[in-house]
């Protein structure tokens, strides 16, 4: 799960991170108080999930009051990259020399954290690691013992962090592994960490993305949850308990177990279609799972065929064609074609179950999914 | 011949009280594996499916001679399930849980360094070798005993993989899901220098997908150290950067790092072949058989 920079700046700043004075958002009128408290320069940014929103328009510095209207007009409600703006954060401006970057994640290699620090702040990190790597100094970290204060120290040295503030850095990064472990944090950053001209540091960006295996154990962060969401469709996945990610084709996909779906998405793109979505319905699934499974497949407007894909392992497929024929049971007219390919455990208990006037059945993989691609173009 | 596991594995269940965990033990017991022992905090004495519950897993060591676990636990406990098994020194674990947090995952993975317990997954499908022993929830009856040895990021999709190969009346030796989370025990590179040593062994498949590094690494292996021939497959090519598929280890980065292409590309320059669909990988291995 993606924190939002506002609300990641929240957790930092109640972590005893320096963090520049804002307000949240959501009118124009809104916006006008916090600039009336916080005063100007003000930066008003856009709160959602895309990265460079600063190009993208997102983020504007006012300098007066007319401005800070017009730049509210036009930043709330805009559209990010697919992604409608209702929040903005009111930021007061920072007057900075330097822009330094720290964070930490998780190097899936080595099975440890890393920290990273660097005086390339400001830009994206990705891009200094592949050009300048040398530019990086990282540390990785033993999770049974976390950072040491020397590593923390060391890092910013062998960064060239400036010496008048390579403490409150190094005190900046101990926090931000404190957080990053406490939190179940999987990736945590400020980019940029400004120093300012009077030499303070302030965290003037906040990326955290905590791990949703661990969220039964982080309330105040599955409380952030809903607010955090992208897209209605997802949002709507999170309730069903499934795995789903909307994308832009409209063969619509479910199936058990991640890399089947995977690769089911993969074949229609194989065989010239263009997947909707991924829809991991999981092991074992019941009935009125699968009938869920439907029902979010059909809600998705771009949607014009679905394949069905289950190769029973603990799924059993009579289940499965249950669960299918209650979802199709309560339309007068199918909206969209289905076709259903089972395998595996009890699949030929369900293929007599399966009401075959309703949807197309395949018996392989490749001839159901090559079916929707041509019940999607025929739909169009 | 098989990797790992096989008709003399003795086998302790954690979590076996559990619904899932007494449902595949029946299982595994059906399809011939030697499960001599239960191990569920507070449930020792009992009795499931003819099988002696412990309190801990030192005590169905100590009275069963027990020298592999399956872990069946929920995710919360999990973690420290793996964690007592690698301490009471059996010789394999295999991890089942989905959804064990990574910062546990990250401890379990330091302590692994540390002793010789080999692990499996966790999120994982389990381990199989055809006619001797199942340890984990695969479906026993689709596998046949035979000289492929298979290994794969994803369960249903290794069951995919092996019905285009029974199509072809192709066996497996040993058939192994290492699991789709970002840290695992047992990897591509191990598994793979398994079966290299494995005699019986005449050809490997292995199924990767999206995210981590852990293919190019194997590719680097295979063009290294393998005279056995490899058939690849790489699920998630139209997978966008930066969402989870499914898998919580499923993921490309923002800068595009753990991509399919990337992965295709370096199993190619190994000399491995990777199919676009699961029959191609199946048309692959029947060529080198």
């Amino acid at each position: 799960m993606r924190l939002h920079e506002y609300q990641a700046k929240e957790v930092f700043a109640d972590a005893g991170v320096p963090v520049p004075d804002s307000r949240l958002a959501t009118t124009v009128e809104e916006v006008l108080d916090a600039v009336g408290e916080i005063g100007f320069p003000a930066a008003i940014k856009a709160q959602v999930h895309v990265g460079g929103r600063g190009k993208a328009g997102g983020i504007k510095i006012a300098t007066d009051e007319a401005e800070a209207r017009q730049y509210a007009e036009e930043i709330l409600g805009m559209d990010l990259k697919g992604y409608e703006v209702g929040k903005v954060l009111v930021e007061a401006g920072v007057d900075f020399e330097n822009e330094l970057y720290v964070g930490i994640t998780m190097d899936r290699g080595e099975g440890e954290p890393v920290a990273m620090v660097s005086t390339e702040g400001g830009v994206d990190i990705e891009s200094v690691a592949e050009e300048t790597p040398e530019r990086i100094a990282r540390e990785h970290i033993d999770p049974a013992f976390g950072l040491h204060p020397y590593q923390a120290r060391k890092a910013v040295y062998g960064a060239g962090i400036p010496r008048d503030v390579a403490g409150d850095v190094a005190s900046i990064l101990s926090t931000l592994y404190d957080l990053y472990e406490s939190k179940d944090a999987s990736e945590i950053e400020i980019n940029p960490v400004m120093i300012t001209a009077d030499r303070a540091v302030v965290a003037a960006d906040g990326v955290m993305n905590t791990d949703e295996d661990a969220l039964f154990r982080q309330p105040d962060l599955a409380e952030m949850e809903d607010e955090a969401a992208g897209d209605e469709l997802e949002a709507k996945a999170n309730e069903y308990g499934f795995d789903y990610v909307r994308l832009d084709g409209n063969v619509g996909i479910i199936g058990n177990g991640a890399g089947l779906v995977m690769t089911t998405l993969d074949l229609v793109d194989h065989y010239g279609g263009a997947p909707a979505n991924f829809l991991d319905i999981g092991g074992g699934a019941k009935a009125e799972r699968v009938a869920n499974a439907l029902d979010m497949v059909f809600a998705d407007e771009n949607v014009d065929s679905v394949v069905f894909n289950i190769f029973g392992g603990i799924t059993r497929g009579d289940e499965v064609a249950k669960g299918i024929n209650e979802a199709l049971a309560q339309f007068d007219e199918i909206p969209k074609r289905v076709v259903v390919r089972l395998a595996g455990t009890n699949a030929e208990a369900g293929m007599e179950i399966l009401n075959t006037d309703l949807v197309d059945v395949e018996a392989t993989l490749g001839d159901a999914v090559q079916r929707a691609v041509a019940n999607a173009e025929d739909a169009q | 011949m098989s990797i790992f596991v096989d008709s003399d594995t003795r086998v302790v269940v954690q979590g076996i009280t559990g619904g899932e965990g007494n449902f595949h033990t029946e299982q595994m017991i059906d399809y011939g594996t030697n499960v001599v022992a239960g191990a569920v905090p507070g449930k020792g004495g009992q009795e499931v499916s003819g099988v002696p519950v412990y309190d801990t897993v030192d005590g169905a060591v100590e009275a069963e001679d027990a020298d592999a676990s399956v872990v069946f636990v929920p995710p919360a406990f999990a973690g420290d399930a793996v964690f007592e098994a690698l301490d009471t020194g059996l010789d394999l674990v295999v991890a089942i849980t989905e959804g064990i947090p990574t910062q546990d995952m990250a401890k379990v993975d330091k302590r692994l360094s540390e002793v010789d317990t080999r692990l499996i997954g966790p999120n994982c499908p389990g381990i199989i070798t055809p006619g001797e022993a199942k340890l984990g929830i695969l479906p026993g009856n689709i596998f046949e005993s035979g000289n492929v040895g298979l290994v794969s990021r994803s369960g249903t999709l290794t069951y995919q993989v092996v019905s285009n190969l029974t199509e072809k009346g192709i066996g497996q030796t040993t058939a192994i899901g290492i699991g789709g989370d970002p840290i695992i025990g047992t990897s591509f590179v191990d598994a793979l220098a398994a079966f290299e040593a494995d005699v019986d062994t005449h050809a490997v498949v292995m199924c990767g997908e999206i995210g981590g590094e852990d293919e190019e690494r194997a590719a680097r292996y295979i063009a290294a150290n393998m005279d056995t021939p490899v058939a690849g497959f790489i699920a998630g090519r139209t997978a966008p950067p930066g969402k989870r598929m499914g898998h919580a280890g499923a993921i490309v980065s923002g800068s595009g790092t753990g991509t399919a292409e990337s992965k295709i590309t370096a199993l190619n320059d190994a000399g491995v072949p990777v199919g676009d669909t699961p029959g191609e990988v199946a048309d692959h291995v029947a060529e080198f058989l």
